[in-house]
C-alpha cells in the first residue's frame, strides 16, 4: 500500500509542495537561526580557542568574560610562577585602544600585547611577515580582516576602495606609531574590532598609563600535572580566579546567555520558525487528508484495515518531513556558505541537525496524528453516498 | 437467475436505527431477504427508504442493531474487526455512483488495489488489473488517470476493479445514474455478462428504472422495510 500513499501524496500537486514548503520553512528557520546563534556565541570566547598553548587563565576574580578585563598588578604574574606545578606563566595584555588612521579617522582595536620573550599567546595563522617580526622596533601584526576593512588606508583615487593595509603601513595608536609587521588570521570575535598583536612591553606602552596593566596571566601546567587542582592551587596561593580553557569559555558563553538579550532574540525566532511551520504543514496536511478522506474510506470499505492506513499516513508524513527537513538544512548549508566571507556569524555543528530535526518530526507527528485521529473515526459507509 | 439457489446473502428480520442527536430513526425495520448466487438482484425505493443502509449492512459497512444477515453462511456481526475487513477484501466488490477511484492513480492501479490489500505483490496484482481492464474493454487505457476517462470508462474501471479478486459478492451503488441511458446500458451489459455468473451474486442499489430489466429479480423497499420481491419481468 506504500505506492498508493505516496501517489495519494503526489498526486495533489499543490497541496504536497505546501506542506513541503511549510516544513522546509520550519526547518530553515530551526537550522539557520540557531546556527547564527551558536556562531555569534561561539565568537564571544574565540579569543580563547584561538590562545590553545596554555591550561589555565588566571585573572582578577571579578571577571565576568574575556572581554571583561579587570588588571592585575604585575607581580601577580611573578605569584603565580611561584606556585607548585606550573611550568611556565607569562603575561598577556588585552585591551581597546584607539588607532588613528591615515585620513584622521579613529578606530577602536582589541590590542593583545604577549610576553617579549616567548611571544606565547600569538595569532593562530600567519598570513604575511612571521610572528618573531614583532621583535622589531614598534612592530604590530595586524588581523586580516581588521586589515581589509576597518583599518583599510582610504584610496589614492577619489572615490575609489581603500586600500588593504600591508606590511610596512604604519598606524598610530594612542599618538604613538606602529609599523605593521605582519598579517594574521584570527577568528572573528564578537565585537568584530580590527585585532592588534604586539609584545606586551609594547602594548603596556601603547596603553594609557594606570597603576595595573596586566590582563591575564597564562599558565602551563607542568606534564602530568592535574589541571583542575593546579587551578584551585593558583587560587588558594595567590588570591586570583583560575580557569582551564573550557572553564573559560564557559563562563564567558554563560555571561552572554544570563545578561544579553540574544538568547531571548533568537529562541523566539526558532520557536516562530516552528510555530509557522507547525502550522502551515500541519493545517495543509490535515486539508489534504480530509479532501482525501473519501479515498480513504473507498480503501477501509473495500477491506484496508486502520493499522494500515495509519501506516499510510506516517508514510506521507515521513517523506514530505524528510524532504522538508533535508531542503531546510539543505539552504542553511547553503546560507552558511554564501556568508563564508563575511561578517555573518555562522556556525553549524551536528548537534543542529539533530536539534532540527527533531523539531520537524515533532511537526509531522502533530500533523500525522490530527489527520490519522480523522482517519480512523471515518465510517467507511460514505463511500455510498453520492 | 443463472441456475444455482445457494443463499449468497440470507438476512432474516434485520434492524438498524441511526441516532440524530436524541431522535431514533428507523433506517431497516426489521428486513427479511435472501439473494442467491448467479443471482442479480435489484434493491429499488424512494430517496432514504433504507436501501443504502441495506447493502451498507449486507457488505459488512455497517452492523445491524438486530436479527442476522449471514454473507455465505457467516455474519459479519460476530466476526472481530479484522476478520471483518479480511472477510470483505476477500468476497465483496464494490462498484459505486460516484466510482470512488482514487484520482492519482491510473487504471491499471486502481484495478490492482483490491489484489494489493489482499496481500497480493505489485508487479503481479498490475498484471491482473491489466487483464481485467481487457475484460471490460480498457485494455488500451490502463495509463490513463480517471481525470482522462469518461464517465462510462470511469464506472468501467470501478466493475474492472470490483472484479479482479474475484469476489463472490458484489455490491453496487446506483452504478448507472451518472451516466446517460446508452452508456448505463453498456454498464450494465458488461456487469450481466462480465460481472455475473454461477457462484457470484450481485447486488444493485438504483433509482434508475431503466435498467430494472437487467435484474432477475427486484427488491422494492419503502420506510425501512420491503413491501415486496418481484422477478423483473413482472410490474412492480
Amino acid at each position: 500500500m506504500n505506492h498508493i500513499a505516496l501517489k495519494m501524496l503526489m498526486g495533489d500537486r499543490g497541496k504536497y509542495l505546501g506542506i513541503i514548503m511549510g516544513l522546509t520553512f520550519a526547518s530553515l528557520i530551526m537550522t539557520q537561526q540557531p546556527a547564527i546563534f551558536v556562531g555569534l556565541m561561539s565568537r564571544s570566547f574565540s579569543f580563547i580557542s584561538d590562545l590553545g598553548l596554555p591550561d589555565i587563565w588566571v585573572m582578577d576574580p571579578k571577571v565576568q568574560f574575556i572581554d571583561d578585563v579587570k588588571p592585575l598588578q604585575d607581580t601577580k604574574l611573578y605569584r603565580v610562577r611561584g606556585v607548585a606545578g606550573v611550568k611556565w606563566a607569562m603575561p598577556l595584555y588585552k585591551g581597546l585602544l584607539k588607532a588613528r588612521m591615515a585620513d584622521g579617522t579613529f578606530q577602536t582595536c582589541n590590542v593583545i600585547g604577549l610576553d617579549d620573550a616567548t611571544l606565547i599567546g600569538g595569532p593562530p595563522v600567519m598570513l604575511e611577515g612571521k610572528l618573531e617580526d614583532l621583535r622589531r622596533s614598534d612592530g604590530v601584526i595586524v588581523d586580516i580582516d581588521g586589515a581589509i576593512d576597518k583599518l583599510a588606508k582610504p584610496s589614492k583615487i577619489k572615490g575609489g576602495k581603500p586600500e588593504p593595509l600591508k606590511i610596512g603601513d604604519t598606524l598610530e595608536l594612542n599618538d604613538k606609531r606602529a609599523i605593521v609587521v605582519g598579517i594574521a588570521k584570527t577568528t572573528k570575535t564578537f565585537q568584530s574590532q580590527p585585532v592588534i598583536y604586539t609584545t606586551y612591553s609594547r602594548a603596556v606602552r601603547f596603553a594609557p598609563r594606570e597603576r595595573k596593566m596586566l590582563s591575564f596571566v597564562l599558565v602551563k601546567a607542568m606534564p602530568g600535572e592535574n589541571i583542575p587542582l593546579l587551578t584551585r592551587r593558583i587560587t588558594e596561593s595567590t588570591g586570583l580566579a583560575a580557569y582551564t580553557q573550557q572553564e573559560f569559555k564557559d563562563l564567558t558563553w554563560g555571561y552572554f546567555m544570563k545578561n544579553t538579550g540574544i538568547p531571548i532574540n533568537f529562541g523566539i525566532s526558532v520557536t516562530l520558525g516552528f510555530i509557522v511551520g507547525a502550522a502551515i504543514a500541519g493545517q495543509t496536511f490535515y486539508n489534504f487528508t480530509l479532501e482525501n478522506l473519501r479515498q480513504f474510506g473507498v480503501l477501509k470499505a473495500m477491506g484496508t484495515s486502520n493499522w494500515t492506513l495509519l501506516r499510510m499516513i506516517l508514510l506521507q508524513a515521513i517523506l514530505v518531513g524528510l524532504i522538508g527537513y533535508g531542503l531546510g538544512v539543505g539552504l542553511t548549508a547553503l546560507f552558511g556558505y554564501a556568508m563564508r566571507n563575511t561578517i555573518m556569524a555562522f556556525k553549524f555543528p551536528w548537534q543542529l541537525l539533530v536539534f532540527s530535526g527533531f523539531g520537524v518530526t515533532l511537526i509531522c507527528v502533530f500533523a500525522a496524528l490530527i489527520s490519522i485521529r480523522k482517519v480512523i473515526k471515518l465510517e467507511p459507509a460514505i463511500v455510498f453516498k453520492g | 437467475m443463472n441456475g444455482q439457489s445457494t443463499a449468497a446473502v440470507r438476512c432474516k428480520s434485520v434492524v438498524k436505527t441511526y441516532d440524530t442527536g436524541g431522535d431514533k430513526v428507523v433506517a431497516l425495520g426489521g428486513i427479511d431477504l435472501e439473494i442467491h448466487m448467479g443471482e442479480l438482484m435489484m434493491l429499488v425505493g424512494p430517496s432514504g427508504c433504507g436501501k443504502t443502509t441495506l447493502i451498507s449492512v449486507i457488505a459488512g459497512i455497517l452492523d445491524q442493531d438486530s436479527g442476522s444477515c449471514e454473507v455465505f453462511g457467516e455474519d459479519m456481526l460476530h466476526m472481530r474487526s479484522n476478520q471483518k475487513l479480511k472477510f470483505r477484501a476477500r468476497n465483496i466488490g464494490f462498484v459505486f455512483q460516484a466510482y470512488n477511484l482514487l484520482p492519482s492513480l491510473n487504471a491499471v492501479e486502481n484495478v490492482s488495489v483490491p489484489l494489493i490489500i489482499n496481500g497480493v505483490k505489485r508487479q503481479t496484482a498490475e498484471y491482473r488489473a491489466a487483464k481485467v481492464l481487457e475484460q471490460v474493454g480498457l485494455g488500451a487505457r490502463g495509463k490513463s488517470l480517471p481525470s482522462q476517462l469518461s464517465g462510462g470508462q470511469q464506472q468501467r474501471v470501478a466493475i474492472a476493479r470490483a472484479l479482479v479478486h474475484d469476489p463472490k459478492l458484489i455490491v453496487c451503488d446506483e452504478p448507472t445514474s451518472a451516466l446517460d441511458h446508452e452508456t448505463g446500458h453498456t454498464v450494465m451489459e458488461l456487469l450481466k455478462d462480465v460481472a455475473l455468473h454461477d457462484d457470484r451474486a450481485l447486488v444493485i442499489v438504483t433509482h434508475d428504472s431503466r435498467i430494472f430489466g437487467f435484474a432477475d429479480r427486484i427488491a422494492r423497499m419503502d420506510d425501512g422495510h420491503i413491501d415486496k420481491v418481484v422477478d423483473s419481468s413482472d410490474k412492480l
